[in-house]
């Protein structure tokens, strides 16, 4: 009987212990890794906003569209809006591609108002190192092929892989995974061109 | 028992008791993070650091252990220090954190952590704990760079690329030395084939040396 109080005891200190070292880091690291997700947010939205001048706090402009949308993905779609004084310029669609080789690819498309893509930047994916993950724009340049594109730059039965007859490149190797990103940026552009001034109307979700 | 001198003692962690090369010991994240030098080296000082600084707690609190509470206990200490590593990593080296992703909660699982607690720090004052848990994690950490050095090399075709993920900075590429490289190295299969090599040329050193030795083995066994 003592012994069990006595394990007891000793369990609970050494836990409080361990709770308030824990708690201890938490808070000074806390502001730290706030800003290290905000500026990686930031940051990870640059490379699909090349060549345009825009205001910064792009991530304020948050907006959810809730399924069922017609963008690629199942989950509600997360898009940017992107102004330059108080003009909107672009938006940057955050989509995933369902039918990779290796589960969904999330990726991010920027349009411009003229319905221009401004880049494509692949955020997550499964796909095998070595062939179907050199869509990530740090793995090759795969990925800026489509910059400067739209829907009437190929016309919409023109954005498909070669190898399907269509005018982009696939990837040596690996046809599953560009197959299924360019058929979710086409899918990102046709709702841009239905959809594009209900997106500017929409109300900024906020924070928390 | 004569106390081991401190050069034994690094010997047996880097080499003769190695926790990943001889006892085999947290092979979950040695073989799903080597796949490039920067990663293994990042998985390798988080868990050195959580060794050290569990081997130090276990040691210190070993006087009211009792045995029956003391595997809760490990668990406890272990997992409070890997969560604080954890944030650590997400406050300072956040791209690392990324890239290593699940296997930084991981290190909670390592055996080669509760094993150090149980056979070492349990029983040692906290000096020679803290230096066990540097030892063996050292010789942990030198086995992940060095295979994800080789798995890159061979894999990637390149050395020591995205240490930007340590230092900050732009993506850097590293010494790229062939665009792309054999694939098999990156893939899970690589990363056993391998340790096995390493296993195996640990292996063919020793028996060299001891071959090597043997010569001179009798002459001091007269001089005892």
């Amino acid at each position: 009987m003592n012994g069990i109080v006595k394990g007891g005891a000793t369990l609970a200190v050494i836990a409080a212990l361990c709770t308030a070292l824990v708690a201890f880091t938490f808070v000074m690291t806390e502001e730290r890794i706030e800003a290290n997700e905000q500026a990686w947010l930031e940051r990870s939205l640059q490379p699909a906003l090349s060549g345009l001048f825009y205001d910064s706090g792009v991530t304020e402009s948050m907006i959810m569209i809730p399924p069922p949308h017609g963008l690629p993905g199942s989950e509600a779609a997360i898009v940017y809006r992107v102004y330059a004084e108080d003009e909107a310029v672009a938006a940057l669609f955050v989509v995933s591609a369902r039918d990779g080789y290796a589960g969904p690819i999330r990726f991010l498309v920027g349009i411009d108002v003229q319905g221009n893509v401004t880049g494509v930047h692949v955020l997550e994916h499964r796909e095998t190192p070595g062939l179907g993950d050199r869509v990530e724009t740090s793995r090759s340049d795969w990925a800026t092929q489509f910059d400067g594109r739209s829907l009437l730059d190929p016309e919409p039965t023109g954005w498909a892989i070669k190898r399907d007859g269509g005018q982009f490149d696939q990837l040596t190797g690996a046809s599953v995974t560009p197959r299924a990103i360019v058929k979710a940026i086409r899918d990102t552009l046709l709702y841009f061109d239905t959809h594009r001034d209900e997106v500017f109307a929409m109300q900024a979700e906020s924070k928390e | 028992m004569n106390s081991p001198s401190l050069a034994d003692r690094f010997r047996d962690g880097l080499w003769r008791e190695n926790p990943g090369l001889v006892q085999l010991l947290g092979l979950c994240p040695l073989l799903a993070v080597t796949s490039t030098f920067v990663n293994g080296f990042g998985l390798g000082i988080a868990t050195l650091a959580v060794l050290v600084a569990s081997n130090a707690m276990v040691s210190a609190t070993r006087r009211w252990m009792q045995p029956q509470i003391r595997i809760p206990i490990y668990v406890l200490i272990i997992a409070s220090l890997v969560t604080c590593i954890e944030l650590i990593f997400k406050a300072w080296f956040p791209a690392l954190d990324r890239s290593l992703g699940i296997f930084i909660p991981l290190i909670v699982t390592n055996c080669a952590i509760v094993a150090r607690a149980e056979i070492f720090a349990s029983k040692n004052p906290v000096g020679s704990s803290m230096l066990d848990g540097f030892v063996m994690g050292s010789g942990f950490a030198m086995l992940l760079m060095a295979i994800g050095l080789f798995r890159e090399l061979i894999g990637h075709g390149s050395l020591l690329s995205r240490l930007d993920m340590l230092l900050g900075g732009e993506p850097l590429r590293g010494i790229v030395i062939t665009d792309g490289g054999w694939l098999l190295a990156i893939l899970p299969p690589g990363a056993f084939f391998s340790l096995a090599l390493a296993i195996a040329a640990k292996n063919a050193l020793d028996r060299r040396r001891r071959r090597g030795g043997a010569a001179h083995r009798p002459a001091r066994r007269t001089s005892m």
